[in-house]
């Protein structure tokens, strides 16, 4: 199963992720974390992830840690 | 079975955390020297020549042998490590306020030394550690802390393209200019970065490579539109492209 693995600590909430998922998987929390910022959180009820992993490559904080395809 | 298509590269120090803005496009570029770094496997070889700005604070998260260099003297130094330690890779990682500024002519002449060494330089057209000022990259009519009316064309003149000089420097083995304004881009500027260090791997000149980044803070900018000026100003005016590749000829 597609998914991917955020680290919420790393997220300074620049939210780029979130107009780069082609199926729109990922949401604005409404966690924050130890900076205080509204970090992003993966959703995928239906199962949709590609793992094409456009997220992780676009994160320019390495929040998006791991992607797995298949 | 879920296939791992993305992880961190080796080259990071573990756990890294950025000390760069949100939304800046510093994260993206040190992340793919990391990763150009594990693919080649020279990370036990290689030493990086940092400069100052923004991106001084790459040997804190890159794990690789570094060396401080005064403002725009990278690529002096880089040059001064390669002589001594001719089977070591170096690179230096600048900013546009480094390279294209105070240290111009350092860059230039060993370009034309064909020096083999990488030069790695990020244009956000502004000075962004100091504060946004105007700096040799700023497009004309470009409003900026120092030009509050925009960049005047005839008190400033043009904006420097330095993967154009580069290019016409006889030393070059490649140059090329690359964004990161989206997920094809990114995947584009990571080959250029790979070219310009193995052209200096097989002691062809100087390898060196533009990108174009974002500076959302200074642009005062949200980092969704800071992309898309890249995309829509910057662009236009730095043409993506590699300028010079001996090892197509």
């Amino acid at each position: 199963m597609s998914h991917i693995v955020i680290n919420g600590d790393k997220c300074k909430a620049c939210y780029l992720c979130i107009e780069e998922c082609p199926k729109k998987l990922i949401k604005i929390s409404k966690n924050t974390n130890s900076l205080g910022n509204h970090i992003v959180e993966f959703d995928d009820p239906k199962k949709e992830c590609l793992g094409c992993a456009m997220c992780a490559t676009r994160c320019p904080d390495l929040a998006i840690t791991e992607v797995y395809k298949g | 079975m879920a296939t791992q298509v993305f992880s961190l590269p080796k080259t990071l120090k573990g756990d890294v955390k950025y000390s760069f803005c949100p939304g800046c496009d510093h994260g993206v570029a040190v992340r793919l020297v990391a990763e150009v770094l594990d693919e080649l496997g020279i990370i036990d070889n290689t030493i990086l020549s940092a400069a100052i700005g923004c991106s001084v604070t790459t040997y804190d998260f890159i794990n690789v042998d570094a060396l401080e260099a005064p403002h725009g003297r990278a690529v002096a130094e880089a040059v001064g490590i390669k002589r001594a330690r001719p089977d070591k890779i170096v690179f230096t990682y600048q900013g546009d306020g480094d390279f294209a500024s105070i240290g111009l002519a350092e860059g230039i002449h060993a370009a034309l030394r064909g020096e083999k060494i990488t030069a790695i330089c990020i244009n956000n057209t502004t000075y962004g550690m100091t504060g946004g000022q105007l700096g040799p990259t700023t497009l004309v009519g470009q409003v900026t802390t120092t030009s509050p009316t925009g960049r005047n064309l005839e008190y400033y003149g043009y904006p420097i393209k330095l993967a154009e000089h580069i290019a016409l420097c006889d030393g070059t083995a490649f140059s090329a200019r690359v964004s990161l304004d989206s997920v094809p881009n990114i995947k584009k500027a990571k080959q250029a970065i790979k070219k310009a260090f193995e052209v200096q791997m097989k002691g062809l000149g100087f390898g060196f490579v533009e990108i174009l980044s974002t500076c959302p803070t200074n642009w005062k900018m949200s980092p969704d539109k800071a992309h898309a000026r890249v995309r829509d100003e910057m662009m236009p005016v730095f043409k993506p492209g590699i300028y010079k590749d001996v090892t197509a000829e």
